[in-house]
C-alpha cells in the first residue's frame, strides 16, 4: 500500500500521457493501415491544434474555440492529405513519405514564423486544469479525463470501424487496396474519412497534452508524435486497440522509470523497446502477420 | 504549364535572394557607421531571454545613436544574428556577424552557445562582451569579456541563502547538455554540502515537457527547497505541474528566471520563488521610465518583452553592455577590432546595474547579486535585499 502511495503520481501521470500518446497514435496507424504510409506530419498537426488553440482562446470563450480548433485541426488533416499525398497516390512509396516528412517541416517552419520561436502558454481550461486530490496525490482534473475520454473514443472508433458501411470499406481497403477498388470501392472517400478520424482524435489529443504541459512550441508536436509513433508500432501497426494499448504501456513504463530516480533514461528506455520489438516482432503485439502471396 | 509554374518558382527564390541586398545609405551628416553585432537567441529555448536583453541593448542605441571618434561623429549601427539557442547554429551565427564587419559584438544570452562561439571571434580578432553569460569557461576565449558575475559566485550565493534560511536537503535540477545550468548546479551543490546540507540531483533532456515525474520526486525525496536554474521556457512548465501537484517547498532559482515569463506563469499560484539577478527594477527611475515607454511606443518591442513593460535584469545589463562598448570605442579611438580589443581591458563604466571593471580573466569584479521574491498575487518581483559570500 505504501508503495503504491508513494509512487501513485508517477502512475496517474503516466496513465494520462498514455492516454494522450494512444490519441496519435491512432492517427498514425490508421493512415498507415490504409495508405501504407507513416505520415510523419502528424505531430506536427498535433502542434498546430496547440498554437491554434492558444491563438483563438484569446478572443473566444472556451465552448466555441474548442470546437473551432477540432474544425480547424480536421480540414488541415485533410487539406495535407489533398495536397501532399494524393497527386502521388501512384508514385513509388519513398515519394510520399519524403513528401510527408516535407510537410513535416513546413508546419514546423510556418509555427516557428507565428510564433517569433517563443513558447506560448497554453489557455488554462477552466475545469479541465483545476487540481484535484487522489489518495493524497495532487494533480489536475485532466489526468482522470485522459484515460477515460480515450477508452470511450476509441469504444466509439471500434463500433464504427466493425458496423458501418464506411468502417466495413476501410477495412476491405487496408485488406487489398486495388481489389477493393474494383469491387467499386471510393477509394478517396474512404481515405478522407480516415484523416477526418485521425485529425480529429489529434486535435483532441492536443486539448488534453497541453492543459497539462502547457507551452507550445514548434518542436512540440516532435517528442509526442514519435512516441505515439512507436507505440502503434510497438502495438503492431495498422492495429487500433494495439496502438491503444502500446501507448498506455509506454506512458506508464515512462513514467515509473522517472520515478525510480532514472529519470535521464525514459527517452532511451522508449526507443531500445522500438528497436527490440523490430527485431523481435516485427508485427508488434497485435500486428497482422505477414502471408507471403505466391 | 507545370513547367511554367517550376520556373515562376524557382524565379521567385532568386528574387528573394537579392531583396536583403539592396542597400540603403542613410549616412547623412555622419564621418561614418560603426556596426556593432547583436549575438542573440531570438527562439529556440533562450528567445524569450535573448529578445529582453536584445531590448535593452537597442533601447540604449536609440537613446545614444552615435559615438565620437577623434572628433568626428560616427553613426553605431545594430546588425543583429539570431543563434537559436543552439551552440552549431551559434557557430554560424558568429561568422554571419564576423563577415558583415562588426567592430565588435554584445551576447550572448545562454552561456552554452558562447562558449561555443568564443573560438569563431578569436580566429576573426573581433572582441565579445558577454552581457549575462555567467558560465566561467565563457571568457576561456581570449576576446571574449563580461559584464556580470559568474556562477561559482553565483551558486555560492544561492548556497548561502538556502542555508541562512534555514533549508538542509536540496532537489536541483539541471537540463542536460546545457553548461549554465548544469554548472551552477554543481556550483551550488558543491557550496550547499560543504555549509552542511545535502543534495539530490536529477537532469532532464533537451526538448522535454514533462516535468511530472521531476515534481514528484522532489516531494518523494522530502526536499526542503527545489532549485532549478534552467531557461525560462522550461522554468514555464517547472511553475506549472509545482502549483498542480502543490510543491510544497520554495523554488530557488538564478538570473534567468528574472523575467516576466516567470511572473506571468506564476501568478496566482501561490508558490513561493526567489532568484538572485543583477538588477530591481527603481534601482535607476530614469532608465526605468525611458525603457518603458520605449517599450510601449512601438507594438514589436512591447511583444518583445512578452506583451508588458515589466523590466527583465537582462535589459538592464543589455543597456549597460552597449554603452561599455561605446566606451571601449571612444577609447580606441578606432572602429578596428584589434584597437578595441587593446584597450577594452581598461575600460570602465559605471552603468545602472553597478560599476564595471574588468579583471584579467575578462570577467566583470562584483560582489553582490540582487535577491528577489515573486509576488504571486500581482504578477510582479519583489526586492528581498543583496547578499553576498561569506
Amino acid at each position: 500500500m505504501n508503495f503504491f502511495v508513494d509512487n501513485l503520481p508517477y502512475i496517474l501521470a503516466g496513465i494520462s500521457v498514455g492516454g494522450q500518446y494512444a490519441l496519435i497514435a491512432i492517427g498514425y496507424t490508421m493512415v498507415y493501415g490504409i495508405l501504407r504510409l507513416i505520415n510523419f506530419a502528424h505531430g506536427d498537426m498535433f502542434m498546430m491544434a496547440g498554437l491554434v488553440m492558444v491563438y483563438l482562446a484569446a478572443d473566444l470563450p472556451m465552448q466555441i474555440a474548442i470546437p473551432v480548433v477540432i474544425v480547424f485541426t480536421v480540414v488541415l488533416g485533410c487539406m495535407i492529405e489533398k495536397v501532399a499525398y494524393k497527386p502521388l497516390r501512384s508514385a513509388p512509396r519513398m515519394s510520399i513519405m519524403i513528401s510527408a516528412i516535407g510537410v513535416s517541416y513546413l508546419l514546423q517552419n510556418a509555427a516557428l514564423y507565428l510564433t517569433g520561436g517563443l513558447a506560448k502558454t497554453y489557455p488554462a481550461i477552466p475545469w479541465l486544469a483545476k487540481t484535484v486530490e487522489i489518495f493524497g496525490a495532487h494533480t489536475k482534473m485532466v489526468t482522470i479525463v485522459t484515460p477515460i475520454l480515450t477508452l470511450v473514443l476509441v469504444i466509439g472508433l471500434v463500433l464504427l470501424i466493425k458496423f458501418t458501411k464506411i468502417g466495413m470499406a476501410m477495412r476491405a481497403v487496408s485488406r487489398d487496396f486495388e481489389t477493393s477498388q474494383l469491387m467499386g470501392i471510393d477509394i478517396n472517400r474512404v481515405i478522407t474519412v480516415t484523416f477526418i478520424i485521425g485529425s480529429f482524435l489529434a486535435a483532441v489529443g492536443s486539448v488534453l497534452y497541453f492543459t497539462n504541459y502547457t507551452a507550445v512550441l514548434p518542436t512540440s508536436g516532435s517528442m509526442p508524435g514519435l512516441k505515439a509513433f512507436v507505440a502503434a508500432v510497438f502495438g503492431g501497426i495498422g492495429s487500433i486497440p494495439g496502438a491503444v494499448i502500446g501507448a498506455f504501456i509506454i506512458g506508464i513504463c515512462e513514467n515509473i522509470i522517472k520515478g525510480l530516480g532514472w529519470t535521464t533514461f525514459s527517452n532511451a528506455f522508449t526507443f531500445v523497446l522500438l528497436i527490440i520489438i523490430l527485431m523481435v516482432k516485427p508485427t508488434g503485439l497485435f500486428g497482422e502477420k505477414n502471408i507471403d502471396k505466391v | 504549364m507545370k513547367k511554367t509554374v517550376a520556373v515562376v518558382l524557382a524565379l521567385l527564390m532568386v528574387f528573394t535572394l537579392f531583396a536583403g541586398c539592396g542597400g540603403k545609405d542613410d549616412g547623412g551628416d555622419y564621418a561614418g557607421t560603426i556596426k556593432i553585432g547583436v549575438f542573440e537567441p531570438a527562439s529556440g529555448d533562450n528567445g524569450a531571454g535573448g529578445k529582453q536583453e536584445t531590448l535593452g541593448v537597442q533601447y540604449a542605441n536609440y537613446e545614444t545613436p552615435t559615438v565620437e571618434i577623434n572628433g568626428e561623429v560616427y553613426k553605431v549601427e545594430l546588425v543583429t544574428a539570431d543563434n537559436e539557442s543552439d551552440p552549431s547554429k551559434g557557430i554560424t551565427a558568429a561568422e554571419q556577424l564576423a563577415s558583415s564587419g562588426v567592430s565588435i559584438v554584445l551576447g550572448t544570452y545562454g552561456s552554452a552557445v558562447a562558449i561555443a562561439a568564443g573560438p569563431t571571434f578569436d580566429s576573426k580578432g573581433i572582441p565579445a562582451i558577454g552581457i549575462t553569460c555567467t558560465n566561467p569557461q565563457v571568457t576561456e576565449a581570449a576576446n571574449y569579456f563580461r559584464i556580470c558575475f559568474l556562477d561559482p559566485f553565483q551558486g555560492t550565493v544561492l548556497a548561502n541563502y538556502a542555508y541562512e534560511n534555514g533549508m538542509r536537503k536540496a532537489y536541483c535540477l539541471s537540463k542536460m547538455g546545457d553548461d549554465y545550468s548544469v554548472g551552477l548546479v554543481n556550483y551550488f551543490s558543491e557550496a550547499f554540502k560543504k555549509l552542511g546540507g545535502s543534495v539530490v540531483e536529477e537532469q532532464f533532456e533537451q526538448g522535454n515537457s514533462d516535468f511530472a515525474a521531476y515534481v514528484a520526486n522532489a516531494k518523494k525525496n522530502g526536499c526542503d527547497v527545489f532549485f532549478s536554474p534552467v531557461s525560462t521556457e522550461a522554468a514555464a512548465l517547472i511553475i506549472n505541474q509545482a502549483d498542480a501537484q502543490k510543491l510544497g517547498m520554495p523554488i530557488l532559482a538564478s538570473d534567468t528566471w528574472d523575467s516576466n515569463v516567470i511572473t506571468g506563469a506564476a501568478k496566482g499560484t501561490g508558490l513561493d520563488i526567489i532568484v538572485t539577478t543583477f538588477y530591481q527594477e527603481g534601482g535607476s527611475p530614469e532608465f526605468d521610465k525611458g525603457i518603458k515607454e520605449w517599450i510601449e511606443g512601438d507594438k514589436t518591442n512591447l511583444e518583445n518583452n512578452g506583451g508588458n513593460t515589466e523590466l527583465a535584469a537582462v535589459t538592464a545589463m543589455g543597456y549597460d553592455a552597449y554603452y561599455v562598448a561605446l566606451e571601449a570605442i571612444k577609447k580606441a579611438g578606432s572602429a578596428d577590432p584589434g584597437e578595441i580589443l587593446k584597450v577594452l581591458p581598461s575600460v570602465t563604466y559605471e552603468g545602472v546595474c553597478g560599476k564595471v571593471v574588468f579583471k584579467d580573466s575578462g570577467d566583470a569584479d562584483r560582489s553582490e547579486a540582487v535577491v528577489k521574491k515573486c509576488n504571486t498575487e500581482e504578477g510582479t518581483w519583489e526586492y528581498l535585499g543583496t547578499q553576498t559570500v561569506q
